[in-house]
């Protein structure tokens, strides 16, 4: 096949991943409404809850002796600082719908916004974590 | 016969060599986005290069042995699931899209950045047992295009450059 045709090949590959690429940012932007509480896992566990109505600062103690400092502020959520050395984390900013997260790979966090309390995993109720927190 | 074998394990090791390079000079540029995976996929230049000069088999070795020694050097276990991941998932389809022989470079690049992001989306999925990263796909997708596109083209250059070079 001659490189004319090839590059009109290349033209429609490109154009329909672009295509996919705007279908799956509309998903996600459509079905994305704003979250009730935040989910903070480490290493896959799910550690504490926090309700996104009420501001709050927390250290969240990660894998490995890692930590993430979480706030929560005007029903958003960021970390505003954190051990690892890249701060990607901090530098991802601040996220209010459901699905949302912020995640530090050395620390093993993961931070979610979800609408209501995540069901199948969690440990524990609110109040108990509450508990350790307080 | 015996000259071309050494000739091939050279022209295997100087490509490795390189793509290192290349992972090594990527992990130093600034983050563009705030977006973990967002970057420009320098490395990939050398795959280009290996999968048209070497053919299927080169490529896949060249970069299996490339990931295997950056994760040694400067990854973690984790690091190295998701760069496995998404580099032999991405060098899989390049491998693919080439056989067909409809695309050229540039298009192989494309689909092999954007394959190497689901890759590593797919690695976080797995690994960090969440599905929350699924969120970064559109921005992830995207910038494969771009990145791609540019790694394409400038494979497509380098590649016409060493056009007359022969590997056995």
């Amino acid at each position: 096949m001659n490189e004319k045709n090839k590059i009109r090949y290349d033209a429609v590959l490109i154009t329909i991943l672009l295509v996919i690429s705007l279908f799956i940012f509309l998903g996600v932007k459509l079905t994305g409404k704003n979250g009730k509480n935040v989910v903070v896992s480490v290493d896959g566990n799910v550690m504490y809850t926090f309700s996104l109505e009420e501001n709050r600062e927390f250290e969240i103690k990660g894998y490995d002796g890692g930590t993430n400092y979480l706030v929560i502020e005007d029903g958003e959520v960021y970390l505003k600082d954190a051990s690892c050395p890249d701060l990607l984390c901090v530098h991802m900013g601040k996220i209010r719908s459901i699905g949302q997260s912020i995640i530090c790979l050395p620390n093993r966090v993961v931070v979610e916004i979800v609408d209501g309390e995540k069901s199948s995993d969690n440990i524990g109720s609110e109040d108990e974590i509450d508990a350790i927190v307080g | 016969m015996k000259n071309d074998k050494t000739k091939k394990i050279a022209v295997y090791g100087v490509m490795v060599a390189l793509a290192m390079i290349f992972s090594y000079v990527e992990m130093q540029l600034p983050v563009f986005i705030a977006v973990p995976g967002v970057k420009l996929g320098i490395t990939n230049i050398v795959v280009l290069v290996s999968l048209y000069k070497m053919g299927d088999k080169g490529a896949l070795f060249i970069n299996a042995v490339r990931i295997i020694s950056v994760s040694l050097l400067f990854g973690t276990a984790m690091s190295f699931a998701f760069s496995f991941t998404g580099g032999m998932l991405s060098t899989i389809v390049m491998i693919l899209l080439k056989k067909t022989n409809r695309f050229s470079t540039v298009g192989v690049s494309v689909a092999g950045a954007v394959t190497h992001n689901i890759g590593q989306i797919l690695a976080a999925v797995v690994f960090l047992n969440t599905t929350a990263i699924v969120w970064y796909l559109p921005v992830l997708w995207l910038s494969g295009i771009i990145s791609g596109l540019i790694i394409g083209i400038v494979g497509a250059m380098v590649e016409k450059r060493v056009s007359k070079i022969k590997v056995p």
